[in-house]
């Protein structure tokens, strides 16, 4: 069999599918990416509402639930789950790709242009869907919180962060978002095909700028709680 | 007059695809710093000619640097410690008087071991043949500018195709993707208007044949780039995935009707 038909039988066997192909799932990735980032930056934003004090926060927190008839938190839980369970199954099946395209590894490798950050994608990202879980389970369901009421999430915030074991996850986790973001927000517009002599650092001083303001002003909250400037 | 160096080689010693190989050390004593580094492997393997031993089989060609051929992963490195150098452009004198080195095939499920440092490379021929041509009639030359290139264009063309496709990319790649080549084979043509008619189907058909040879995929760690011997850009990659959009939204089957007006 000649090269150009063992080409035409190896695409055939493949198929042409967008979301069977390894570009079309980072597309997935870096969409939903996207989605996942622009929520932890409105989400940052809105619980700057603590810093105005009790009624602020609740105001806010109420607003979020009647909104649109309280039908719009909804849709927002809808999309946000989408938008995770399509990046943790193109995450997933991409990781089991990638390790199965190098069977046998080096004795040693040397990295010369990857991050700490890009190389700990996986990890950060696991840790980060731990967190989630636990973040829900705390200040949204309010399951494994020590004195959960769900007319006050202010109170509800305050009590959380002042057990030193529950802020220091969350500072963990900031910090796992953090380096998930500063890779992650550079590497969606490649994904994208965003790539241009004349916008590559703006790119990384996008990534780099969106991250430190995210994650600095997150971890601010837990800080503050503990400190007791937030009380 | 620079000091000759004795050095302690790591060689990867595989009989063919199908046995396990294993990390062999070799001497090579009195090696000159002009050497190449594949002369210097030369030398050590008429050592074990002489000693009636297998000489470790290596890929070269022109060793000039153009052809793509030669392939080993050096210190952990694809070509070696130098940017921008294929291993036959490696001098020994990067090296230093009793240095280690540890020569690796390039590791990659699509790059099966043929023998000891030789890779089967076919992968890329097949990719190549899934799309990365251009269908015309071929005959005498055109008049050289009856079709008219911008410069850049051009340029741009042609950093793409420096591509020699050695593998180094994959190779270098943590995840074993060929998406730095794949992207600049697609990037040279597409920077063309000779490449245009096809560029929505050569974009699709070399995708699928890349995933079909079973590379892995870009988490866009760089290490491609910095290990490119031709310096070959991820921007190409960035292009690709454009394409690669545009194509998968404006995808229609083949008919064997139509053009009826």
């Amino acid at each position: 069999m000649s090269v150009a038909e063992q080409s035409i039988a190896g695409a055939e066997a493949r198929g042409h599918g967008f979301l069977a192909s390894s570009v079309g799932r980072k597309v997935v990735m870096a969409a939903t990416g996207v989605i996942l980032f622009g929520f932890v930056t409105v989400h940052m934003l809105g619980n700057l509402t603590s810093y105005m004090g009790a009624e602020a926060m609740n105001h806010y927190a109420e607003f979020l639930h009647t909104m649109i008839h309280g039908m719009g938190i909804w849709v927002f839980r809808a999309v946000l789950l989408t938008a995770v369970g399509l990046h943790i199954w193109a995450a997933t099946t991409l990781t089991l790709d990638n390790m199965a395209a190098r069977p046998v590894g080096y004795r040693n490798q040397k990295n010369i242009a990857s991050t700490w950050a890009s190389r700990t994608m996986r990890w950060s990202g696991v840790i980060l869907a731990v967190f989630i879980v636990y973040h829900l389970l705390h200040l949204t369901t309010g399951t494994v919180h020590p004195n959960f009421d769900h007319a006050n999430p202010y109170a509800n915030f305050v009590n959380g962060f002042k057990v030193p074991a529950a802020a220091a996850f969350y500072i963990v986790a900031q910090l796992c978002l953090g380096l998930h973001m500063w890779h992650g927000v550079w590497s969606c517009t490649q994904s994208f095909g965003l790539a241009h002599p004349r916008y590559d650092n703006l790119r990384r001083n996008f990534a780099t700028g969106l991250t430190v303001l995210v994650v600095g002003v997150n971890i601010s909250y837990p800080i503050a709680v503990l400190t007791g400037f937030i009380h | 007059m620079t000091k000759n160096l004795n050095l302690t080689l790591h060689v990867w010693r595989q009989k063919n695809a199908k046995c396990d190989g294993k990390f062999v050390e070799y001497p090579a004593a009195d090696i000159s710093p002009d050497m190449s580094f594949l002369e210097m492997l030369d030398v050590v393997n008429e050592g074990l000619i002489r000693k009636g031993e297998e000489p470790i089989t290596f890929d070269h060609d022109c060793r000039e640097g153009i052809c793509g051929t030669c392939s080993m992963v050096i210190n952990g490195r694809p070509h070696g410690p130098r940017e921008r150098t294929t291993t036959c452009q490696l001098h020994m004198r990067s090296f230093k008087d009793g240095d280690s080195i540890t020569l690796e095939p390039w590791r990659a499920e699509a790059f099966p071991v043929i023998k000891d440092l030789m890779v089967d490379r076919g992968a890329f021929d097949r990719i190549i043949a899934a799309g990365g041509f251009i269908s015309v009639p071929t005959g005498s030359p055109q008049d050289a500018n009856a079709l008219p290139i911008p410069k850049q264009s051009a340029d741009l063309s042609m950093d793409a195709a420096a591509c020699i496709g050695c593998g180094a990319c994959v190779a270098a790649c943590p995840n074993a993707s060929a998406m730095l080549f794949v992207s600049a084979k697609i990037s040279h043509l597409g920077h063309l208007p000779q490449g245009q008619p096809e560029r929505h189907l050569r974009v699709r058909d070399m995708i699928a044949q890349m995933d079909a040879e079973e590379f892995g995929t870009c988490t866009n760690h760089g290490e491609c780039e910095a290990a490119c011997p031709k310096g070959i850009k991820m921007e190409n990659i960035a292009r690709m995935n454009r394409d690669f959009i545009k194509a998968s939204l404006t995808y229609r089957p083949a008919t064997s009707g139509g053009g009826v007006g």
